[in-house]
This record gives C-alpha cells, structure tokens and sequence, in this order.
C-alpha cells in the first residue's frame, strides 16, 4: 500500500525533497522499522537517520508516534527534528 | 477556545477584547506574548523563518488546549503562533487564558506555553546578519519544563 512521507526543516533540506509517494517493504510494520527503512536508502539518508530512533522524530497521520508505533494503514508519515516553536 | 496560525501579526488589546465581548464572568486574563530576539549565542540576527506543519500544526495545538480545559476552569483560550518570514522584536505567539480566578489562568497560560513549546510541530530557521541560516536546536530545559505538570 502506497503512503505519503513528508520532511520538514533541515530533514527535508538534507534529503532535498518536501514529500513523496513510496509503498513501504511489506516487513516495514512500526516506526522503528521506517527510520531504519529510510537509514538505509542511500548516503544522504544514512547521514540524516543515523541516529536511528535518538534525532529525527516521527508523525503518523499528522500524531506524535513512538518508535514502538505501528504503521500498518498509515496514510501519511512525517520525519523533522525534535521541535522548536513559541 | 480557539488557536490560529497565521503570518500576519496579531493585536494583544484586540484578542482580549473579542475573548471577553459580552460577558462579565470572566476574573482574569493572563497573556504570553514571545517576541524574536535580536542576538542569538552571541550573534546579531537579521531574521528568523517559522516553518510549520500545516494541518499537524492545528491538531496539535488544538490538544493541547483540550488539555489545559481538562485541568483548568478556564472560560477562554486563545493561541496564536505566527509562521514565515520574521524580524527581531516581531512578534512569534501568543498565548491567552481566560478564568474566573488569577491562579488558573497563569498556571493555564504557563501550561499552554509549555506543551507548545515541546509538541507544537513548529521549526525556527535563524538567519544571522553574514546570511548564515542555522536551524535552532531544541532546548533540554523546554523538555523539563514539562515534568512539572506531570
């Protein structure tokens, strides 16, 4: 099933892309699994999601979700930096 | 109760005003306002860019909000958080709170602040007077302020 990856901050600004359309290996089921998923795309990704589930924070379906999380469904999942509003 | 992400400024007397317009329950009202600082680590700003996740931006908000009314008598609430292009002394957020006594609405405008801070998906870009832009980290001490209202 196809789902929709969004990047913001310097997340998108390293991998060079806003979002995209991928349909996920059928044994990528949790948060924890796409960090490590995306980690091994190439070098840039290796370099952004390195620190596997420590730097990059995770959203599914526009909700904070813990490395533990599912995935299965999901229609839209957002990488970015820990956040640094007000 | 409401929040709203916007790029234009907003008017303090004014949120004020259309919170509390025809009622007379209301005790008092305590309001945040953040304010861009001119010099960040030491080195001038020329300006800052609030990146944000749209539709994410407002759901979030919205819980947060949701939980203060949980915890707190509040008759209003008001966030407001501003988002592209801005410049030292601009205003960033505002933040409203509404009740019948001063001790829920500090401690509700304080609670807001807080949980914005560390769930609101908001990015900061710092642009300093060279052109160097720097995504700003985020603060250990805004992950502890939490734990007080555990």
């Amino acid at each position: 099933m196809s789902v929709r990856l969004v990047y913001f901050a310097w997340v998108r600004e390293k991998l060079g892309i806003a979002e995209e359309t991928v349909t996920l290996p059928a044994d990528v089921t949790s948060v924890a699994h796409v960090l490590a998923w995306q980690a091994g795309r190439g070098d840039q990704h290796a370099e952004v999601f390195r620190h596997g589930n420590g730097i990059v924070r995770v959203a599914v379906n526009q909700t904070h979700a813990q490395p533990s999380a599912s995935v299965a469904g999901a229609r839209e999942i957002a990488f970015f930096p820990p956040v640094t509003g007000g | 109760m409401a929040v709203r992400v916007q790029t234009a400024d907003f008017d303090i007397s004014r949120e004020i005003a259309a919170l509390s317009a025809d009622r007379t329950d209301i005790g008092a009202v305590v309001t945040f306002t953040g304010l861009v600082r001119g010099v960040s680590a030491g080195v001038p700003l020329a300006s800052m860019t609030l990146e944000h996740y749209a539709g994410m931006t407002e759901a979030e908000l919205a819980r947060v909000e949701a939980e203060a009314l949980a915890r707190w008598p509040l008759q209003a609430s008001l966030i407001v958080h501003r988002v592209g292009l801005l410049l030292p002394g601009d205003n960033i957020v505002l933040v409203i709170a509404a009740s019948p006594h001063r001790h829920a609405a500090f401690e509700a405008a304080a609670f807001l602040m807080d949980y914005l801070k560390s769930r609101a998906p908001f990015w900061k870009k710092e642009v300093d007077t060279a052109g160097t832009g720097t995504w700003v980290d985020a603060r250990v001490t805004d992950a502890d302020a939490l734990e007080r209202w555990k």
